[in-house]
């Protein structure tokens, strides 16, 4: 056993005992379990949202973009910045709504907002299907931190295994509390572990950062901007959008605005999460250290080795392993909320829905149960998942940006969307979102006539654009009929 | 007012890209385009800021 493995064990370690201790002192009923009974603080709902952005895919997905893509990475630091400030009057209006009628989820919401169970049905299967591979991919990436941060001294399937039973112990006995805890362990780890690194690697090989610039644009010309085919302006402020909206449409995001106190947890929160966004500009910048210095270049998938791999090449075995800890709890905090959610939303929103009977107590153990078997299920799809996880993976955020429309407009002062404008609109959204990636179209391959600026748009808007005009016509027609009903009676 | 102070991030992306996709000239040590990306982070919690401290919705219940 290396010292790295040491140091990755002792944080997962006490990660688990902060995880289990955080459920002290509470009746663990669902509303307790899965959204703290409403009572979390502007720092605990910072650390939890920050907890879930910030995952492995920042960790590493933002180094590897740097490394790989250069000048369009820095799309991840512009929806942030603007999904944080659509989040100041967002935010309050879904917690105000939410906890006047005791909402727990997001499926809950749709459900109480159209008055349509079937919608929450809808919305709940979504976002299990979008969730799963969520967790998936955050498996997938803690096998390999923990891999290659141990000197290859604990395979990646044994790693996986490990942090999924660490996981599911801490998130069946404390819910969303142990979530919070461990990311307070998680976002100074990190905080601290990217800042040293995002600095310590452009002056230590290039003598500083404008050096290291310097010296990329020397051997890539252009690769620091954007190109003007493909990844041009035009896909970068389409991206931008795009992404900005599906910001808080995931269930599990959702799901941890409810657990505020009150609203203006959240116009805190706004002002200061901008900022701390900067945290990205210093994976970015590992990113950027890594193309001129690791040997050899990392193609294709390996990309998001970057930050790793340069560790392993610059710093004694200690310190890699704080680096794999800090890794692994990137994984397991998103995990934990993604557990947590799914597992609410199939005992609440699908199991409670067909069986009516079902007592308060019996949903909630459910929901708890079930947690260990949600885990096991993503655990199949890590080791035997193949390409349909690969493709359920490219279409997760797609998948959860289309509720965007059916949630926005749901605040009007009058809601010009009816149930079964919501239900077309997304229906036809996700089949849009299925058909492109699935079948790898983009708006190029679609309307290959339009000029060059259109084709580089993200194809994501086609589905968008599509969601929102089934969405709006059919809520007209439906509308009308509703009115002429009204009238004959 | 706060809608104006909040939307101009999103002119800064929309309209303010076209222009500052660039590499010359370098600020701060960084590459145009990514110092207009981390300028406009620091505006947008600086923005937000502005529209936390006039918003009347924030003076009551200052009590956590």
């Amino acid at each position: 056993m290396n010292s790295a493995l040491i140091v990755i064990l002792a944080f997962l370690l006490i990660s688990l005992y902060f995880g289990i201790r955080a459920r002290q002192g509470k009746q663990m009923n669902l509303e307790q379990w899965t959204i703290g009974g409403r009572s979390f603080g502007t720092l605990f709902v910072f650390i939890l949202s920050a907890g879930e952005i910030y995952t492995t895919f920042t960790f590493l997905g933002g180094s590897g973009w740097a490394y790989g893509k250069g000048g369009p990475a820095l799309y991840i630091l512009w929806y942030g910045s603007l999904a944080y400030a659509l989040s100041y009057w967002l935010l309050p209006a879904v917690w105000r709504y939410a906890k006047k009628h005791q909402l727990l989820s997001q499926s809950d919401f749709f459900t109480k907002k159209y008055n349509s169970p079937a919608l929450g049905v809808l919305v709940s299967i979504i976002g299990i299907v979008a969730m799963v591979p969520y967790l998936v991919l955050q498996l997938k990436g803690l096998g390999s931190i923990v891999n290659i941060a141990s000197y290859g001294s604990i395979s990646s399937g044994a790693a996986i295994w490990i942090g999924v039973i660490a996981v599911a112990v801490y998130t069946t006995i404390s819910g969303v509390h142990g979530a919070a805890w461990t990311s307070v362990i998680k976002d100074t780890l990190v905080l601290l572990v990217v800042i040293f690194l995002g600095i310590y690697f452009p002056i230590h090989y290039f003598g500083g950062f404008s050096d290291m610039f310097h010296a990329i644009d020397q051997v890539k010309p252009g690769f620091l901007a954007l190109p003007d085919q493909g990844m041009s302006v035009y896909w970068f402020i389409s991206t931008v959008l795009l992404t900005a909206l599906g910001f808080y449409t995931w269930p599990h995001t959702f799901g941890a605005i409810l657990t505020a106190k009150n609203e203006k947890v959240f116009r805190r929160n706004a002002v200061v999460f901008p900022l701390y966004q900067l945290i990205l500009l210093f994976v970015f910048f590992v990113g950027f250290a890594a193309i001129l210095t690791v040997k050899p270049a990392l193609e294709g998938a390996e990309v998001d080795n970057a930050l790793l791999e340069l560790s392993v090449q610059s710093f004694p075995h200690w310190f890699v392993g704080v680096i794999g800890a800090a890794g692994l709890l990137c994984a397991l905090v998103p995990g934990s909320m993604l557990l947590m959610t799914s597992s609410t939303m199939i005992s609440k929103n699908l199991y409670k829905v067909f069986k009516p009977s079902a007592s308060d107590a019996q949903v909630s153990n459910l929901a708890k149960y079930l947690v260990p078997i949600v885990a096991l299920i993503s655990l199949y799809f890590t080791f035997k998942g193949g390409q349909t996880i690969v493709a359920l993976l490219l279409m997760g955020y797609s998948m959860v940006t289309q509720f965007f429309p059916a949630i926005v407009f749901s605040f009007l002062k009058r809601n010009p969307i009816t149930k079964v404008g919501a239900f077309a609109g997304i229906v036809v959204g996700e089949l849009v979102v299925a058909y492109t990636t699935v079948t790898n179209q983009t708006v190029a391959t679609l309307l290959p006539f339009m000029p060059q600026a259109v084709k580089d748009l993200n194809v994501g808007i086609v589905a968008m654009i599509l969601n929102l005009i089934v969405t709006f016509v059919v809520s007209a027609f439906t509308k009308k009929k509703a009115a002429q009903k009204e009238l004959v009676a | 007012m706060r809608f104006v102070l909040a939307a101009l991030p999103f002119l800064a992306l929309i309209i303010g890209m076209f222009f500052a996709n660039r590499t010359e000239p370098y600020v701060l040590g960084m590459p145009f385009i990514m110092f207009w990306t981390v300028l406009w982070v620091v505006l947008t919690s600086v923005i937000m800021f502005i529209v936390f401290k006039t918003d009347p919705a924030n003076k009551e219940g200052n009590a956590e």
